[in-house]
């Protein structure tokens, strides 16, 4: 019942050009896509090559794996409050979601590439191939679902804690949420939520098709991906949502 | 500094608050996890199921479920119960993929000559599974400890007790010194959950113990949809 | 044998889990339940069983956190047994909790509380609010005690640059603004004290609304000082008003009503010994307390609210 009455909310064309006097659902979507957007570049620029690196070399894996848990460990909205007290614009509160998007993106390049067979990097050297070549046509390729994998598992984590900088004035979905828990009104905070979740998902959604078509002929999609030397360990899945199908 | 010294019962109250947010969460989800996610190892079907429905779940809004849930559920809207049933749902979210992944990981060859020897259904879970999926377990048990600590803090913004207060309280009085107070405690209190958790799984499963203590992290490094606090 | 090994220790892990799980289920009521000054008391809608034990809950923003410690300070003194949820949230999430009985006593302001209570009250006088209140608080389950003298009022405050600028003095002035931005608690969207009020009382049509969610604090301050929002709510006895020279806008129409504080107390424990208690409270609380109470709360040193309570009690002979 809730429910429905949110979906009716979420429907009404008037909340999606003003709510309560404030933004409405159109500019807060916005807003809150553009924050996640910035997010997950820069979180990309980050944790990709740290986690290529690691991933070809082997070196740094002890440390990586360390400063990801702890980073794990910190509360963002804790972290929102430090850096919204010293500075309240949109650079540090990108910042802080980077911060939450990085394990999971480093995560799946970092074992991407170690879910590839040795043989197969082995091969590539003896014909001849560079360092380079080794990680750019053939780790690369051969991880891409993995890494697009970890990139998704980012974007969920980045997508769904965004809502929080509302709490800070910033524009995003969470005004709803926030809105709706200050008036009581819990149909416009259930919608708040479901307008989250269904962006989460759906930008998920977008990055599975990207992954599909990511994934190069001939290796499977499943986790038979993996070598003995790592199938023990569970690897970041490739589809979270899509697994049903 | 002082700040600290002069309030030690204050952040010892709000730490137990706060253990008592997380603990039953912790615990009850491995419970709930275990099982399904054994489902989820044998039948494609219900993975598929499972694994879609945490992900939902785990898309929502950390606040929204901590005000929504004694209205869907009917309960005292200060009480703390609330916030712990929020950190189960995301317990369960993440772990049930963790617990799936780690009865996937037992061999077929393996239970294959655990029948061949006469086990029964109950017998092959309870001796031959349960134990050969425990790393993997752990490693789950490990980052839902890490991520359900973390996520408790969002208790603050529904005005129940917990470390999260020192951030609320802080901002609002532009108090840097308290907001880091609650941030380090927070990861001191993660971490000795952390080493706990380690402890137990080495007392309970001593034919792992020689394995080195990187690969249990590298198995929770690499969880999928890995997960931090917060929301 | 081996096997049968790690089977029984696997069967003990389930075991321990599940043991620790209900444990951990039983402590969750009692650890979690409050910052409690007194073990009794913690447990929510059961708390109350006894009248002469009271829990105190408090809205998210240091000036009602440090009344409600005053109040409970005077209760605790005269032996009743208190107990405390400070920060609880903004009026829609607190006054529920005093309808349920998981909190017993809250401080309020009056103009306010008429305006949830009764959403078509334009009572502005003190004693208008107070028959408005008393008609209508039954529905808490709760009743009014005596007004203080003490007011906290919301107050659209702006930077001088910016009254200069547009010429403001009053708020019927932002009507020459252009569009403006107004910061504010979340509430302040839906109150018919509100946004609702300067259009309907003063018929401003220019104003968009920002929610912070911080009691006019320091972040509602930079986004004003900043020009992210051009006016702010901010509680007129907060030092940060002066300390930043803001010029409030003066209210001609009374759109925010008399806001003096005034204590709302569960009717099942609201006996003569507690009013009378309460009630002597009350009579001591003046603006001026307010205005100190909170440029002390702000200040460097950042004392805990607690100990203002106590300070404000013991100097006023309690």
């Amino acid at each position: 019942m809730l429910f429905l009455q949110a979906i009716q909310w979420i429907l009404d064309p008037e909340h999606w050009s003003e709510v309560n006097f404030q933004a409405g659902i159109a500019e807060e979507l916005g807003d809150h896509l553009w924050l996640s957007f910035l997010a997950v570049v820069f979180t990309a620029a980050v944790a990709l090559p740290i986690g290529l690196y690691i991933g070809h070399t082997g070196r740094g894996r002890g440390f990586a794996i360390v400063v990801a848990n702890v980073v794990r460990a910190v509360p963002t909205l804790g972290l929102l409050s430090v850096l919204l007290l010293v500075s309240l614009t949109i650079p540090p509160a990108v910042f802080v979601f980077v911060l939450l998007g990085v394990p999971p993106l480093l995560a799946g390049a970092y074992a991407g590439l170690e879910a590839i067979d040795r043989q197969t990097i082995d091969a590539s050297r003896a014909m001849g191939m560079t360092e380079w070549q080794i990680l750019r046509r053939v780790e690369l390729p051969l991880a891409a679902p993995l890494i697009l994998g970890g990139l998704r598992g980012a974007t969920l984590q980045i997508i769904a804690s965004v809502t929080l900088v509302s709490n800070f004035g910033i524009n995003s979905l969470g005004d709803f949420i926030l809105g709706g828990l200050a008036a009581n009104d819990y149909v416009q905070m259930t919608a708040g939520a479901i307008l989250v979740t269904v962006l989460a998902l759906l930008v998920d959604g977008l990055l599975a098709v990207l992954q599909r078509f990511a994934t190069p002929r001939g290796v499977p999609r499943g986790r038979g991906a993996s070598t003995a030397r790592v199938r023990r360990l569970p690897v970041p899945n490739r589809a979270p949502v899509s697994e049903g199908n | 500094m002082s700040w600290v010294w002069s309030h030690l019962d204050l952040i010892w109250s709000s730490t137990l608050a706060h253990v008592a947010l997380c603990v039953p969460a912790i615990v009850l989800g491995f419970a709930v996890s275990v099982p399904l996610g054994y489902w989820a190892s044998r039948s494609a079907g219900a993975r598929g199921v499972l694994l879609t429905l945490g992900n939902i779940l785990y898309t929502i809004p950390g606040i929204a479920l901590v005000v929504l849930v004694p209205v869907v559920l009917g309960l005292p809207i200060l009480n703390p119960v609330n916030v712990t049933i929020a950190l189960l749902v995301y317990a369960v979210a993440i772990m049930v993929r963790s617990a799936a992944d780690a009865f996937a990981s037992v061999s077929a060859d393996v239970r294959g000559s655990a029948r061949a020897q006469g086990f029964s259904g109950p017998q092959l879970f309870w001796r031959v599974e349960l134990p050969l999926a425990g790393p993997v377990l752990l490693a789950g048990v490990r980052v839902v400890s890490v991520s359900t600590i973390s996520l408790a803090t969002v208790a603050a913004l529904v005005g129940i007790p917990s470390l999260g207060g020192f951030f609320t309280d802080g901002f609002q009085r532009s108090f840097l010194t308290e907001i880091i107070t609650g941030l380090v405690a927070v990861l001191l209190l993660a971490a000795v959950f952390d080493v706990a958790i380690g402890l137990i799984g080495r007392a309970l499963m001593p034919w792992n113990r020689r394995q080195r203590l990187s690969s249990a992290a590298a198995a929770s490094f690499t969880i999928p949809v890995p997960q931090t606090g917060g929301r | 044998m081996s096997i049968t090994r790690r089977g029984a220790l696997g069967a003990a892990a389930v075991a321990a889990a599940l043991t620790l799980g209900l444990a951990g289920c039983a402590n969750s009521n009692t650890i979690g339940g409050g910052s409690s000054s007194s073990p009794a008391s913690s447990g929510g809608a059961t708390a109350s069983g006894d009248a002469k034990s009271i829990v105190v809950g408090s809205a998210n923003f240091g000036e009602n956190e440090i009344l409600g410690y005053i109040y409970g300070g005077a209760l605790a003194d005269k032996g009743y047994s208190v107990s405390y949820k400070p920060a609880i949230g903004a009026r829609a999430a607190y006054l529920p909790a005093l309808q349920n009985g998981e909190i017993n006593l809250v401080p309020e302001y009056a103009g306010s509380l008429l305006s949830y209570l009764d959403k078509s009250a334009n009572a502005k006088s003190g004693d208008a609010v107070k028959s408005g209140i008393d008609a209508k608080i039954g529905t808490l389950n709760a009743k009014a005690l005596d007004f203080a003298e003490a007011a906290d009022s919301d107050s659209l405050n702006v930077t001088a640059s910016f009254a200069k600028e547009k010429g403001l003095t009053s708020i019927a002035d932002l009507a020459k603004a252009g569009t403006v931005t107004l910061a504010a608690n979340p509430e302040f969207a839906t109150r018919p004290d509100g946004v609702k009020g300067l259009q309907s009382v003063y018929g401003l049509k220019n104003i968009k609304f920002k929610a912070i969610n911080d009691g006019g604090g320091p972040t509602t301050l930079k986004a004003l000082v900043s020009n992210q929002v051009q006016v702010a709510d901010i509680y007129s006895t907060t030092p940060s008003i002066k300390q930043n020279k803001l010029v409030t806008l003066t209210d001609p129409k009374n759109l925010f009503a008399s806001q003096q504080v005034v204590p709302i107390v569960s009717t099942s424990k609201a006996t003569s010994d507690l009013e009378s208690i309460v009630n002597g409270v009350s009579a001591k609380l003046t603006t001026a307390d307010l205005l100190d109470l909170n440029t002390k709360a702000s200040g460097s040193d950042k004392p805990d609210y607690q100990a203002l309570a106590k300070a404000w009690l013991s100097e006023k002979g309690f």
